[in-house]
């Protein structure tokens, strides 16, 4: 065990994971955490909290990690580059080790021009890699990011990072998971997936270079609302890919019905990529409809969760 | 080079309100070639000014000059009579050259007419483009020749992020993703492979986080 985290335990034991995403609010009520958190509760082995997504300013991750900590949930913490830099970060994580959290996901993060604070300084002092080394190193060697021992207790977490399948040179894609690995991923969460047979290519490519028996791939799925949310990311979402049949079924059905068949769709893309080798779990974003995860994973037949 | 634009024309005229004799000062180099600051561009200026001047009922006065450099000494030594008979001097040079007259005339008040905007060149006239951060520590020998420093929005130094699409930036799509730009020339030049090595952590104290920068030459000293 490296952390010892629920979801390294579920992994471990060679179940398949299902765990769910937490999207903190932009104020310090914690009235929406605890009622987001119990629409969740039982149902997910990990709860990812997003860290000002979308570079939007919100309640912090760790704080909010924290608070789910004493609700009992599990908690997966993120951190990106762009707001900290190496001194912040490594100094957040030690204070979220020491509060006992155990699962934590590195990401570049979303550029400030898409937030609400476009006019801010972005800080990228350390890349995705660079932070999955960091973390590795302070975990592993018991160092800090400058080769300084860590001389007493070292923050020790279960390193998940992200990966986009569809995104471009798609060639290249498998190599940057491999480069993930190789700086100190244990686990991947990826991009949503709307394009399975695409998806099911990049998959063929992990497994051939054996990537998948070095890390527990997580495969990103997410419900659709409405028509017009899968036109938006179709057409406005960098890195994502919508094919349109995706959307013609939501259109198919009466308005009052699309939540309805987004939840469907989502638990059958759940059980589509299930089948691929090489995928480990599932990871649910339904932000803002956090309500729809329970359902979505019974009708995936991922439901009740393992206690391990 | 060094590559500018001008500044609004209301932010030069708020700029300049307080002065009457005002020396519009040209420089012959970087912001000429980036059609900014040179010769042509301040007649243009001081025509506008004059106009807007004349219509709002003042009696501004505006001189011009341009001069070789103005981030050298000896080139703007050379307009000190001008200099000195102006309330002010509206420098269309970059932020070096504004430093300079500062500098050098300290009595003088000095104004940017221009924003100093990046290093770069001319990909095609009028398309000017950022190509070098002087971050001092170059690392164009492992990247194929292509910074991802000035040119990757992330700073990214461990290949794209998920936001690459079709070889474009999802900041801007009228941009090209550097990191596909490097992945293309590595692929041309058959060291695809070099992109498995791990870039650490760059040192930025080498970049303006070690403080303004300083390089001397004991060699050159005179």
């Amino acid at each position: 065990m490296k952390a010892g985290s629920n979801l390294e335990k579920v992994l471990t034991s060679g179940y398949f994971a299902a765990t769910g995403e937490l999207g903190p609010p932009k104020s310090a009520d914690p009235q929406v955490i605890r009622h987001k958190a119990s629409l969740l509760k039982g149902h997910v082995d990990a709860v990812n909290i997003t860290d000002n997504q979308t570079a939007i300013v919100r309640m912090s991750s760790i704080a909010v990690g924290i608070m789910l900590l004493q609700l009992g949930l599990e908690p997966t913490i993120q951190m990106t580059c762009r707001d900290r830099n190496r001194l912040a970060i490594q100094s957040d994580l030690l204070g979220a080790a020491a509060h006992g959290v155990k699962n934590l996901l590195c990401l570049t993060g979303d550029h400030l021009r898409f937030g609400n604070h476009p006019t801010a300084r972005g800080v990228h002092d350390l890349d995705s890699i660079q932070l999955l080394a960091v973390v590795k190193g302070m975990r592993d060697d018991k160092k800090f990011a400058n080769g300084e021992e860590i001389e007493t207790v070292e923050p020790r977490f279960f390193i998940g990072a992200a990966e986009n399948p569809f995104a471009d040179p798609f060639d290249y894609r498998p190599y940057r998971l491999a480069k993930k690995i190789a700086a100190g991923a244990d686990f991947i969460q990826t991009q949503l997936i709307y394009n399975v047979p695409k998806f099911a290519e990049f998959m063929k490519r992990v497994c051939d270079l054996g990537l998948d028996k070095k890390v527990y791939i997580l495969a990103g799925v997410g419900p659709i609302k409405s028509v017009g949310m899968a036109r938006y990311m179709q057409s406005s979402v960098p890195g994502m890919d919508v094919p349109e049949e995706i959307v013609s079924r939501l259109k198919g059905v009466p308005k009052d019905q699309v939540r309805r068949e987004g939840i469907k769709q989502c638990a059958d893309i759940i059980r589509q990529v299930r089948e691929l080798p090489g995928v480990a779990g599932v990871h649910v974003m339904a932000i803002e409809w956090e309500e729809a995860v329970p359902e979505i994973l019974e009708l995936a037949g991922l439901q009740p969760r393992p206690q391990v | 080079m060094i590559k500018a634009k001008q500044k609004p024309i209301a932010e030069i005229k708020e700029m300049i309100a307080p002065y009457k004799k005002v020396l519009i000062l040209g420089c012959g180099t970087c912001v000429t070639i980036s059609f900014a600051g040179g010769e042509k561009e301040v007649g243009l200026l001081a025509s506008s000014l004059r106009i807007a001047s004349t219509m709002e009922g003042q009696d501004k006065t505006f001189a011009e000059a341009t001069v070789q450099r103005q981030c050298e000494w000896e080139f703007i030594d050379a307009v000190a009579d001008q200099i000195k008979g102006a309330d002010a001097v509206l420098s269309m040079a970059c932020g070096i050259g504004v430093q300079a007259l500062a500098e050098r005339y300290p009595d003088k008040v000095v104004l940017p007419a221009v924003n100093t905007t990046f290093l770069g060149m001319a990909v095609e006239h009028g398309v000017l483009v950022e190509r070098c951060r002087a971050c001092g520590d170059c690392i164009l020998g492992l990247t194929a020749g292509v910074c991802p420093i000035a040119r990757c929005a992330k700073n990214l130094l461990n290949g794209p992020c998920g936001g690459s699409q079709k070889g474009k930036c999802e900041v801007n799509p009228e941009l090209d993703c550097a990191w596909q730009l490097i992945y293309d020339r590595l692929g041309r030049l058959g060291q695809l492979d070099r992109l498995a090595k791990i870039m650490v952590p760059k040192d930025w104290s080498k970049d303006y986080d070690g403080g303004p920068r300083k390089i001397v030459r004991e060699d050159l000293k005179l």
